[in-house]
């Protein structure tokens, strides 16, 4: 088991046919990714396999609306490639076709547009990752999202992330400890995005086969202090964190638009502070976040019996992962 | 993206925000001229004179000689950022005081010792104030809306009063779906206990205040003070306006208020490349592909026992091309005195950056330290890039091994 994506998972690609989208959906059908169809307005009824130097191992039917290929492929996930301007909108056609996951990798979408999506996904049954984000993967499973797969073990630790390439480096550190994933989640670096922390960290606290979590938060906004709050009253699985730009100047957006501290709010300091006090097992360098995790996993296994059945019991009880809304 | 305040003034005198008359100047002659014939001729009983810099506190902000370093005084007192003047020839003490605040440095709360150099100055108005509040608009991330807080203390930093008494900050959200409405205005403005003119003039004040930050794709608008005048008006007295730069490519006429000499020259150079890069004062300069890698990498330095001298994310894209101007932007910073570069290989290819790596040294002369840490995607062939290259590179195996390496180089340096 896992979160959110599995081999089952029948994903859409919209923006299919664009050179980012060719791409990645190249990585993804290589990597086991049930692709069941892509939307490019204008090209719908074709047959897409690939462009230049990168060949599909099959094609792809392209579909000129959301809607449409939902009723064709039964597409119940859908990754979004389109550009900055046009990425709102295209959230907004998934949301308006019932789609229940959408990702959106999509860099640069203005906060304006993304205040109306967040007001519409509120009303829908519609759970968004990102934008700005990696992805979503459940290693051995199915990928959607631009990760490089190889680094990735299945296994059994939860990974939720503001970053990309950090993610990455956070990953191979499990895995070189022989930590394998449960399923990966980069929920972008953006002011606003769809799945924050702290949702993420309920799906995997009900998740029975995630069996310790990975936390990865960066300055900026207080996202991490809810979901520490959360871990401290909800949360019986081992939980490991770090958190990204100590070293940042204030008033700086350090790359991601979400990543600022702005009146004195949203330092890394804090956030530590508020892992720590959730009992979180706090990694202070970012060269130790797998070492961490294996650290929090032993002490919580030496913590008695009687909590580890209590642990087996609550997790058995709740498998259906709900939404937050 | 930041902006002036008389930039951001003109902005909302298009939407309707009240603001006060106020002329833009470059020299202490046009200040002088400016003052005495827009002004004083036409009846000015009081004009202020106002440093125009991106750095906020310049009210209490105290100029300094950009050569001695020492405070500029004026009237036997220190020169501040914004000046009231009331007595005496008002025009030649415009004059005066622009002439010393030109190309100067205002030190203020934000902008260190360093200061920042005056290369503009407001000629404003006076007014009567009867009382000073606090309006601002920023997005609330955990709604996901905007919101509107007021506040009766006005004038002082907001921060202060969010950690002192938060009951003092009265906020109002603003519904994406309905937008903000008419109830909102008068909550807020029954709140800050305004009456009579004062209540009647708010209410269009906020909601235009309001308007203007949606419109004009702000990430933050600030009033601060927001002040009632003696005869029942509500003006803005000062406006701070950000944009959101992922916004910027709606508004093509913002890169006419685009202000170089407030950013850092190395940081310019860097935006022509696409290239995200912020100077810092370290000793380490760091070249990353991600934000989030990137910060870490400068924590990573500093637990190392280096300072961190940039912040830079070459992104996903990185060609060989890329990663050579990264490299050579990087090295401009005559403070760095060793480089780590952290590359985790995803959609990057290693042996790309690698031949960008090659590519740079050719081009630029170096001899400082260059630790080396490619990861992930074709790893390997790039290590046999560097390898062949017959460069001299300290090659880190992991994260972990990086932050050693920077360790005993930067133990040797000191």
């Amino acid at each position: 088991m896992s979160i959110l994506v599995n081999k089952k998972t029948r994903l859409l690609v919209q923006g299919l046919t664009g050179s980012e989208g060719t791409f990645h959906t190249s990585q993804m059908i290589e990597y086991g990714t049930k692709v069941v169809g892509g939307v490019t307005p204008g090209k719908g009824g074709t047959e897409y396999s690939g462009k230049g130097e990168i060949k599909f191992k099959k094609s792809v039917p392209v579909f000129n609306t959301v809607k449409e290929a939902v009723e064709k492929t039964k597409a119940n996930a859908t990754v979004i490639f389109v550009p900055p301007p046009f990425a709102a909108d295209a959230i907004m056609e998934a949301i308006d076709a019932g789609i229940e996951l959408i990702v959106c990798i999509t860099e640069g979408v203005p906060t304006r547009d993304m205040v109306k999506v967040k007001a519409a996904l509120n009303d829908s049954n519609s759970r968004l990752v990102g934008p700005n984000c990696p992805g979503v993967i459940t290693p051995g499973e199915a990928k959607i999202g631009i990760m490089p797969g190889f680094i990735h073990k299945p296994g059994k630790v939860g990974l939720v992330s503001r970053s990309g390439t950090l993610t990455y480096e956070a990953v191979k550190q499990l895995s070189d400890l022989n930590l394998g994933q449960s399923t990966c989640l980069g929920i972008g670096g953006d002011p606003i995005i769809g799945t924050q922390f702290i949702d993420a960290i309920k799906l995997f606290n009900e998740d029975p086969d995630t069996e310790a979590i990975l936390m990865i938060g960066e300055i900026g906004g207080n996202a991490e202090e809810t979901a520490a709050d959360y871990i401290k009253k909800y949360v019986k699985k081992p939980v490991a964190g770090f958190i990204a730009g100590r070293t940042a100047p204030p008033g700086r957006r350090m790359g991601h638009a979400g990543a600022i501290i702005a009146g004195g709010k949203g330092t890394a300091e804090e956030k530590f502070k508020a892992l720590k006090e959730a009992g979180i097992f706090v990694a202070e360098s970012p060269a130790f976040m797998g070492s961490t995790m294996l650290e929090a996993i032993k002490s919580f296994k030496g913590k008695g019996k009687t909590e580890k059945t209590e642990v087996k019991k609550k997790a058995t009880k709740k498998t259906t992962t709900k939404k937050n809304s | 993206m930041k902006i002036h305040e008389y930039q951001a003034k003109e902005l909302l005198r298009k939407f309707n925000v009240p603001v006060l008359r106020s002329q833009v100047v470059f020299s202490a002659e046009e200040a002088g001229k400016v003052a005495y014939e827009k002004f004083v001729q036409q009846g000015s009983k009081a004009i202020v004179v106002k440093a125009q810099v991106h750095a906020g506190g310049r009210g209490k902000g105290i100029m300094h000689d950009i050569k001695t370093n020492k405070e500029i005084m004026f009237n036997e007192k220190p020169l501040r950022g914004v000046n009231v003047l009331v007595k005496g020839d008002l025009a030649h003490q415009a004059y005066e005081i622009a002439e010393k605040m030109l190309n100067n440095k205002l030190v203020t709360i934000q902008t260190g010792a360093a200061g920042s150099v005056v290369r503009r100055m407001l000629i404003e108005d006076g007014c009567s104030i009867a009382k000073e509040f606090y309006a601002g608009i920023v997005l609330d991330r955990q709604t996901g809306m905007n919101t509107i807080m007021v506040s009766t203390e006005g004038g002082v930093e907001i921060e202060k009063v969010a950690e002192e008494t938060p009951e003092k900050i009265l906020k109002e959200s603003v519904n994406p779906k309905t937008g903000f409405q008419a109830f909102q205005a008068r909550r807020l403005a029954f709140g800050l206990g305004l009456s009579g003119d004062a209540f009647k003039n708010f209410q269009p004040f906020i909601t235009n205040l309001v308007k203007a930050y949606e419109e004009l794709d702000c990430s933050l608008l600030e009033i601060n003070p927001l002040v009632l005048t003696t005869d029942g008006q509500m003006i803005a007295l000062d406006a701070k306006m950000n944009f959101d730069d992922n916004a910027l490519y709606r508004h093509p006429d913002y890169e006419a208020l685009r202000d170089i000499s407030e950013e850092d020259p190395l940081e310019v150079e860097a935006s022509k490349f696409d290239l995200n890069y912020i100077k810092l004062d370290g000793n380490v300069g760091c070249m990353v592909n991600g934000a989030g890698l990137a910060m870490s990498t400068m924590d990573l330095i500093k637990l190392s026992g280096g300072e961190p001298a940039n912040f830079l994310d070459v992104g996903g894209g990185a060609n060989p091309t890329r990663i050579a101007n990264a490299f050579r932007i990087m090295m401009s910073d005559p403070n760095v005195k060793a480089v780590l570069i952290n590359i985790f290989g995803g959609i990057v290819r290693c042996d790309k950056v690698a031949d960008g790596i090659v590519q740079a040294l050719k081009e630029v002369k170096v001899n400082i330290p260059v630790i080396v840490r490619l990861d992930g995607t074709n790893a390997e062939e790039g290590a046999e890039t560097l390898k062949k290259s017959g460069m001299q590179f300290k090659v880190a195996l992991n994260f972990a091994d990086a932050a050693q390496k920077v360790t005993e180089i930067v133990g040797k340096a000191s």
